[in-house]
């Protein structure tokens, strides 16, 4: 094992300014070669190749996009959301609208913003960051981002065709079945789940095959970045998580569309069900959104600290167990249900047992910042923001995990504060301090340091100013969703506040999206490695090129960029003609094989249009599972079909492994 | 090969190299091969390269690099390792692999579904009778033995024996067609519908559920058969047809839990 090689890893000696023009030359290919190999891994051209690519780089690009364009929505109907409760007796939204808002806000930023946005910006960073040139399914990649598209788009349809689901997003039972919502509005919710999720666990297996079997050459499992492990111990929770609530969803869209009876009572069904299928999902989505962001956190101390994390081992670790624990919690949500005591107090001790390895990571994090030098550059600031507000949404956390207070604070402003400060401390703050850390790498500028003060000003202090008198209000007994409340609850000089907080964040979010638009055409060039850092991303152009490296390079630290070169550098004798890579063992990242992965198609689009045609068919006929399935089975069909030119050069280039005898 | 030009020495890679442990001999060309050389067997010399295509166990490349008896190279030569692999070498292995994660935590939780419904009711089926036992037997019975043609086309294709795969692939799709029939006389002796109680809901779920899997399966492997017959072909359709292989064995055996369920969790 190479234990004792990464233990005594040289803690960089000098500074991240100096370190980077001191990074060895590394031997390169020649200028026609690289030329090559862009071509290469580089997307087609025009409309058609632009439905074609694969190239995970431009998948990632468009699905972070995409992703913040959900963001902006979700966040357009939040202030809407401000503005109906700004005053007592708002005028602006009738009760049925603003079901449709709240319920579109939830739904938006938990399925299409919080948990895909993180693996739309891995699926960017991990092969950049474990030195591999592609993810490993590249089509069923760009699949995966083609259907979670289209089945956001399909809800905002809806929505804006006055149909958007009503019932809350978490859409229980029995006010989502078919007694109680009668129409499509549920059904397109269920079936934003189904396409949503499918997506989730194709990025996930994706994920998982590519930080397993394609590090580059002496990456160890114990010298992956932190960022990585993160990325894996999520995507494993996805495999797990997701099929429940996509179980739930289909059962419930059978007792809608089809009459079966699973949450129905009066036929023998259980609507509790429905309760222990969705927080089975539901919990571990929480952490799903929270684990990633830790990734972001380590890489971004590092950085700005300028030495490794401390504690790399406990930080493995405890991204470990808070994915393990988090699968024990999901009754938490469910302590004002008739569960016996004894389930209560089980869960009770779960809850306040995952803060044991999250306290351990942020005092990981404390240690490597107070023995660091540090740099205040704005990333940090987001990453310093995260310590006190997901530190206060943790401490509400701790009450809301007690059975009595939950029973008084159940369904009231308190839990909509609490969310808020564990989901933007604990995800959006660092995932804008990612943004600023990354954007030079993915656009090859810097995002501008005045602007982004003043937008982590505005949205740190309008976050405060929106959530925190919520927690007041719910101790006031304010209960969330309720469309207006009358003047003589008091309440309104609490939501006035909170409204005006809302505008600053929405401000503030502006501000970035200005701060990209110049930045991205006239920020400060930013070179391959402008913070100094010291993971492999760091180590290639800025953006990198198609084939993200041009000569793969072999590791031997946590820290590539911040250590002694040692020889062999590079790996050699990959083709450059052919999308080839290099494949190694799981645990120690050993020479295995090479492969040639598959090239550009529009078979995912059209495949995922098929998809698409399938599962809205299906909202208004079951038969189309039946017919639709032609269509799918023919665009997998041709997706999979492979072409005789690329076959008979593989085969003239062909070396067999051992084989069985 | 167009890329020789990467062997060339590089200036840089020497003087870099004298921080090398054992280093010194900067400027030499690594792992020189001329392109006429370019095959396994004449690059059989190199022993970086050779100790990487073995995948000795506890090869590291930089120990090897380090520790060999030939100077330390800026550069690792892979191009004698294989083109493709058999089993969790494989990435297609790995995805095969998640796939049986996620389709096995939806049996599980469906299975888990049906319990939590059956501890609710008095009567457990709600009405009627359990589904007959002659079709569910017989079904459970072609699926088991279906795992004959199965197990030798993975043995085939993991030899690469094109004649053999394309023999045991018929032999799976024939075995495939008997239990798709016999999977249509099940529901029909169900005794009970997914609309009449929440019994029949569970049960038709878990039906529909492994039934979506036998069909998929069923024509992926068509798919393969197809292929084997008409080509392209090359290494790694060998894999594609042995981790097909690998996840009809998933199937069939994630029935024996939902059989002993559906049959005998209404009876026991």
């Amino acid at each position: 094992m190479s234990v004792a090689d990464s233990t005594t890893q040289p803690r960089p000696a000098r500074g991240p300014g100096s370190v980077a023009p001191s990074a060895p030359p590394a031997p390169s290919l020649a200028p026609h070669e690289a030329e090559t190999l862009e071509q290469t891994w580089r997307d087609p051209p025009g409309i058609i190749g632009w439905f074609a690519a694969v190239n995970h780089k431009t998948i990632s690009l468009r699905f972070m996009v995409t992703t913040f364009l959900f963001f902006i929505a979700g966040g357009l109907l939040a202030l809407a959301i401000r503005l109906q409760l700004a005053r007592p007796d708002g005028k602006l939204a009738g009760p049925d609208l603003y079901n449709q808002l709240f319920t579109m806000h939830g739904s938006t930023m938990m399925f299409l913003f919080a948990v895909p946005v993180m693996q739309a910006v891995a699926t960017y960073l991990v092969p950049l960051m474990i030195g591999a040139r592609s993810v490993a399914f590249p089509r069923m990649n760009a699949f995966a981002y083609w259907i979670f598209t289209l089945g956001g788009l399909m809800l905002f349809i809806a929505f804006f065709m006055g149909i958007g689901p009503d019932a809350g997003w978490f859409a229980y039972v029995p006010l989502s079945g078919p007694q109680y919502s009668p129409g499509k509005r549920v059904d397109f919710w269920a079936q934003m789940i189904t396409f949503t999720e499918l997506s989730a666990i194709m990025e996930a297996i994706v994920l998982i095959t590519t930080i397993f079997k394609m590090r580059a050459p002496g990456m160890t499992l114990n010298r992956m970045p932190l960022f990585v492990w993160t990325m894996l111990a999520a995507s494993f929770m996805v495999l797990f998580a997701m099929p429940a609530v996509m179980l739930g969803s289909t059962a419930l869209i059978t007792d809608r569309l089809v009459g079966t009876h699973f949450y129905n009572p009066g036929e023998g069904g259980d609507a509790l069900l429905w309760q222990h299928l969705f927080w089975f999902f539901g919990h571990p989505e929480v952490y799903l959104i929270f684990i990633p962001p830790l990734g972001f956190m380590s890489s971004i101390i590092a950085t700005f600290s300028r030495r490794p994390i401390v504690g790399y081992s406990a930080m493995v670790l405890a991204l470990i167990g808070t994915a393990f624990f988090a699968f024990g919690l999901w009754v938490h949500h469910m302590f004002a249900t008739n569960l016996p005591e004894l389930g209560k107090t089980f869960f009770t001790a779960a809850s306040l047992m995952i803060a044991i390895p999250t306290a351990l990571q942020i005092f990981c994090w404390i240690a490597t910042l107070w023995s660091g030098r540090i740099s205040f550059k704005t990333p940090l600031l987001f990453v310093l923001a995260f310590f006190v507000i997901l530190l206060a949404g943790g401490l509400t956390g701790l009450m809301l995990a007690s059975v009595s207070l939950d029973t008084q604070l159940h369904d009231s402003f308190f839990v909509v504060a609490h969310l808020h400060y564990v989901l933007m401390g604990g995800a959006v703050f660092p995932l804008f301090g990612a943004f600023y850390y990354w954007f030079p790498k993915f656009t090859g500028r810097l995002l501008s340091e005045r602007l982004g003060k003043w937008q982590f000003w505005l949205f740190f202090i309008g976050f405060n100013v929106a959530f925190f008198p919520m927690h007041v209000l719910g101790l006031q007994g304010m209960p969330r969703r309720i469309y207006t409340y009358p003047e003589e609850m008091g309440w309104g000089s609490l939501n006035m506040v909170a409204t005006a907080g809302a505008f600053m964040i929405g401000a503030s979010v502006l501000l970035f999206i200005v701060n990209v638009a110049r930045s991205r055409r006239h920020g400060a060039p930013a070179g391959p490695n402008p913070w100094g850092a010291g993971t492999l991303e760091w180590s290639v152009a800025s953006p990198p090129p198609a084939g993200n490296f041009e000569m793969v390079p072999i590791v031997y630290g946590r820290y590539p960029l911040w250590e002694k070169p040692r020889l062999p550098s590079h790996v050699a004798g990959l083709i450059n003609e052919h999308r080839e890579v290099l494949i190694t063992s799981v645990a120690d990242a050993e020479l295995d094989h090479r492969l040639w992965l598959p090239a550009s198609s529009y078979w995912p689009f059209l495949s995922a249009l098929a998809v698409t045609a399938l599962f809205v068919g299906s909202i208004f006929t079951p038969w189309a599972v039946v017919w639709a399935a032609v269509p799918v089975a023919i665009g997998t069909t041709m997706w999979f079909w492979p072409k005789r030119s690329t076959s008979d050069m593989r085969v003239a280039s062909e070396q067999h492994p051992e084989l069985f005898k | 090969m167009s890329d020789k030009a990467r062997h060339q020495p590089d200036p840089a890679v020497g003087v870099r190299m004298e921080n090398a442990p054992g280093g010194g001999q900067g400027g030499v060309p690594v792992n020189g091969r001329n392109s006429a050389q370019d095959s396994a067997q004449n690059s059989a010399a190199d022993a970086v390269s050779e100790a990487g295509a073995n995948t000795a166990p506890g090869a590291e490349p930089g120990a090897t690099a380090g520790a060999g008896p030939q100077a330390p190279s800026a550069t690792l030569d892979v191009s004698c390792l294989p083109t493709f692999a058999f089993g969790h070498r494989s990435p297609m292995w790995w995805g095969t692999l998640g796939l049986m994660v996620v389709e096995g935590t939806v049996f599980a939780l469906a299975v888990m579904s049906y319990f939590y419904l059956r501890s609710h009711s008095s009567a457990w089926p709600m009405t009627g009778l359990p589904p007959d036992l002659l079709w569910g037997g017989v079904n459970t019975a072609i699926m088991l033995a279906s795992l004959v043609p199965n197990h030798f086309a993975k043995r085939a294709a993991e030899r690469l024996d094109l004649q053999k795969v394309r023999l045991w692939m018929v032999a799976c799709m024939i075995v495939s067609l008997a239990f798709l029939g016999v999977r249509v006389l099940e529901f029909t002796t169900l005794n009970t519908r997914w609309d009449s109680d929440a019994y029949g809901s569970a049960v038709w779920m878990l039906m529909g559920l492994h039934t979506t899997h036998l069909i998929t399966d069923a024509y992926d492997s068509l798919v393969l058969t197809v292929l084997m017959f008409t080509g392209p072909l090359e290494g790694k359709r060998f894999v594609d047809v042995s981790e097909n292989a690998g996840y009809w064995y998933f199937v069939v055996f994630s029935w024996i839990p939902i059989y002993a369920v559906i049959y005998w969790g209404a009876r026991i």
